[in-house]
């Protein structure tokens, strides 16, 4: 059970991010009405997804290399004052890149994807797991002197299930949110349904950080 | 950030912004010789007591600001799918002077019927930090409040552009364009958010009309002739349409409000050569705009013992075309006339070929038709704004300070409400007639929004 758990909580925090419709579901069902084809809300998704990724990777890697460079007491709280203080700063301006335009290729939107998730520190939700990565199971550590267990970026194999895991999870969610919207729901779902995910997501910003420091 | 739910004023499509409910109040630029100006409150809700009457008034500090358009801090774009800010509120008017250059912020809140200012931007600052003067045109965009301005020095010389606000704490962002090209004169500012396309029209620069209207201006064709698109993506120009310098001062522009139509409307205030008042339909045509006339107004003969001094040698009263208004669902086109004191209905479903389905007269510089609650009326259908159901249209009677005096030196302001019929036909409603006496009335917002107020980013 206990490797199991980074997986579902890796998956959870995708559908966590497609759900959110300033993380592109919203764009996807704009440019298909925009253009009257459910066609471009499908393709839209895929380089949606793209950026998403990229930016998860970044952070990943960031974790990768300071896991090597720091120890691991101080890294963990480190990690835990950057996601608390990023919580506040989004709680107190809630801003995020400005983005002009509605007529976006594939290469606009992989950029636009990748510019929210990051504004929105989208990334920084998985510093938890990866610290907190089980030992057993598919990594060994060969040397004696490494580190202690818990090092999913220790592994190639292993980052990338992890970045594709959580990437499909957003993928399915904001997909089947943005074909249901567009077909079903409509718009006016918006005025009632639109929750305040921006306030959610700073308080799991901040929970997050506290999870580094308790686990 | 603090709203768990979006502004209940935003709407993401303008056919859901149909549905809104009925506005209780309007706000009013006014402005007063001698006096401060002020932004008025009317009292639109048909069951309270105070019904048609103003119920409050913010006095500016200053005197002689000429408030004229004005905008809101947030509206509906704020729903757009690429920048996203549901939890802006729709709470403070930003009111610029089109003479002072001044920006006033005032918030509706906590008592929408007792606004209050809460921050003013100097005109100093305007010019340190967007290089421009003569604030006119005020719009939500979906990352920021966009203000176009007539002119960029202090003496009223152009070029005129845009600059960009901050929608959190009303920052100067700078100058909008980045490349203006052929672009000088400058008047309103909107936009096709769909494709990413912006549109500015030409009144002139501000020498040419703050101290008065010279014929001898028009006739020389001195004022403005085309209108600009531009790529709001890139801030650059990319096209100009000339309409002709015989087309004298094209001012309101009127985009279709459906994000996925790629037309809208201008009106255009005189043709030189018979005193003619115009309405064209820009459109898209392959990869280029392109515009057309498809309304034309003709002047009316008239005795000129009847006329202003500054129109009695032209034996005839011309239109004047100083405002257009375009219903929500694309279908109705209202047309100020000014000069003749009529203000007509037009069903554009074809925008290519407008029906006239309504008029009514109030006012008029021959004519002074009077509205059943008062006597003759000097001035005419001026600044007009569309509730966000289409059914009831509001209309004030000044114009601009200089130009007042010259066409109606004795005008005294009003406002009056007019009733649509869903199928098009429109009748002066006799109950509503607001009297501002010396207080002379411009532009006309209406409380959640109206027709001119928001953009949309879905169909």
């Amino acid at each position: 059970m206990s490797e199991l758990w980074p997986w579902i909580a890796l998956a959870l925090l995708g559908a966590y991010h497609g759900v959110n419709p300033g993380m592109g579901w919203l764009f996807a069902v704009a440019l298909g009405l925009q253009e009257k084809s459910r066609q471009v809300v499908i393709k839209a998704l895929f380089p949606i997804a793209l950026g998403h990724a990229i930016s998860i990777g970044g952070i990943v890697l960031l974790v990768g290399v300071a896991q090597i460079i720091l120890p691991e007491p101080i890294l963990r709280r480190v990690s835990a004052f950057l996601l608390f203080a990023f919580g506040l700063y989004r709680l107190f301006r809630s801003r995020h890149p400005r983005w002009v335009g509605m007529r976006v290729d594939f290469k606009d939107l992989v950029t636009w994807s990748f510019l929210m998730s990051s504004a929105h520190g989208a990334g920084l939700m998985l510093v938890p797991i990866l610290l907190n990565w089980p030992a057993s199971g598919h990594v060994h550590h060969p040397r004696v002197d490494a580190p202690l267990p818990g090092q999913v970026t220790g592994s190639p194999g292993l980052l990338l299930a992890a970045i594709g895991l959580h990437t499909l999870s957003l993928l399915l969610v904001t997909g089947a949110v943005a074909l249901l919207v567009y077909e079903k729901l409509g718009l006016a779902l918006l005025r009632q349904a639109w929750f305040n995910l921006d306030l959610l997501w700073v308080i799991a910003l901040m929970m997050a950080g506290g999870m580094i420091l308790v686990f | 950030m603090l709203l768990w739910k979006p502004d209940s004023t935003f709407y993401p499509s303008p056919r859901l912004a149909m549905q809104a409910p009925a506005e209780g109040l309007a706000y009013v630029a006014t402005i007063q010789k001698g006096k401060p100006d002020a932004l008025r409150v009317v009292d639109l809700n048909p069951n309270s007591p105070t019904y048609g009457k103003i119920i409050h008034s913010v006095e500016m500090p200053y005197i002689g600001d000429e408030l004229h358009h004005f905008g809101w801090n947030a509206c509906s774009s704020a729903l757009c799918p690429y920048a996203p800010h549901p939890y802006l509120e729709r709470r403070y008017l930003l009111v610029p002077g089109l003479r002072s250059s001044r920006i006033y912020i005032i918030d509706t809140k906590p008592d929408p019927m007792e606004p209050h200012i809460v921050k003013i931007i100097e005109p100093k600052e305007v010019m340190t930090r967007a290089g421009y003067t003569r604030l006119h045109t005020v719009h939500c965009g979906p990352e920021g409040i966009y203000i176009s301005a007539l002119g960029s020095t202090s003496n009223g010389d152009g070029p005129g552009g845009v600059f960009l606000l901050d929608h959190y704490d009303f920052q100067i962002l700078g100058r909008w364009e980045v490349d203006r090209g052929p672009q000088f004169l400058g008047y309103d500012f909107w936009w096709h958010l769909g494709y990413d396309v912006g549109i500015t029209s030409e009144w002139g620069p501000p020498s040419l009309f703050e101290n008065g209207l010279h014929l001898e201006d028009v006739v020389n064709r001195r004022f403005g002739h085309r209108i600009h698109f531009w790529d709001i993506r890139r801030r650059k120009h990319i096209q100009a349409l000339d309409l002709g310098d015989d087309y004298q001062m094209v001012l309101e522009l009127r985009p279709a409000h459906d994000p996925t139509k790629t037309y809208g409307f201008v009106g255009v205030v005189v043709d030189v050569r018979d005193l003619s008042s115009s309405v064209w339909l820009w459109y898209r045509e392959k990869d280029q705009w392109a515009i057309k006339k498809v309304i034309q107004i003709p002047a009316e003969s008239a005795d000129p013992e009847a006329l202003p001094p500054i129109l009695k040698d032209l034996k005839a009263v011309p239109p004047l075309i100083t405002d257009i208004n375009l219903s929500l669902d694309d279908r109705f086109l209202y047309v100020s006339c000014w000069g003749t004191g009529e203000l007509r209905q037009y069903d554009v479903s074809d925008p290519f070929n407008p029906k006239l389905t309504g008029s009514v007269q109030a006012g008029g510089l021959v004519r002074r038709a009077p509205h059943p609650k008062s006597g003759p009326l000097e001035g005419g259908p001026q600044m007009v704004e569309v509730s966000r159901d289409g059914r009831r249209i509001y209309f004030t009677n000044s114009l601009y300070s200089s130009w007042d005096d010259q066409f109606y030196p004795n005008l005294r302001g009003w406002m009056v409400k007019v009733d649509a019929k869903p199928e098009g036909g429109i009748s002066l409603d006799p109950n509503f007639f607001v009297d501002f006496g010396e207080v002379r009335p411009h532009q006309v917002r209406l409380q959640g929004g109206d027709s001119s107020s928001d953009s949309f980013c879905f169909p």
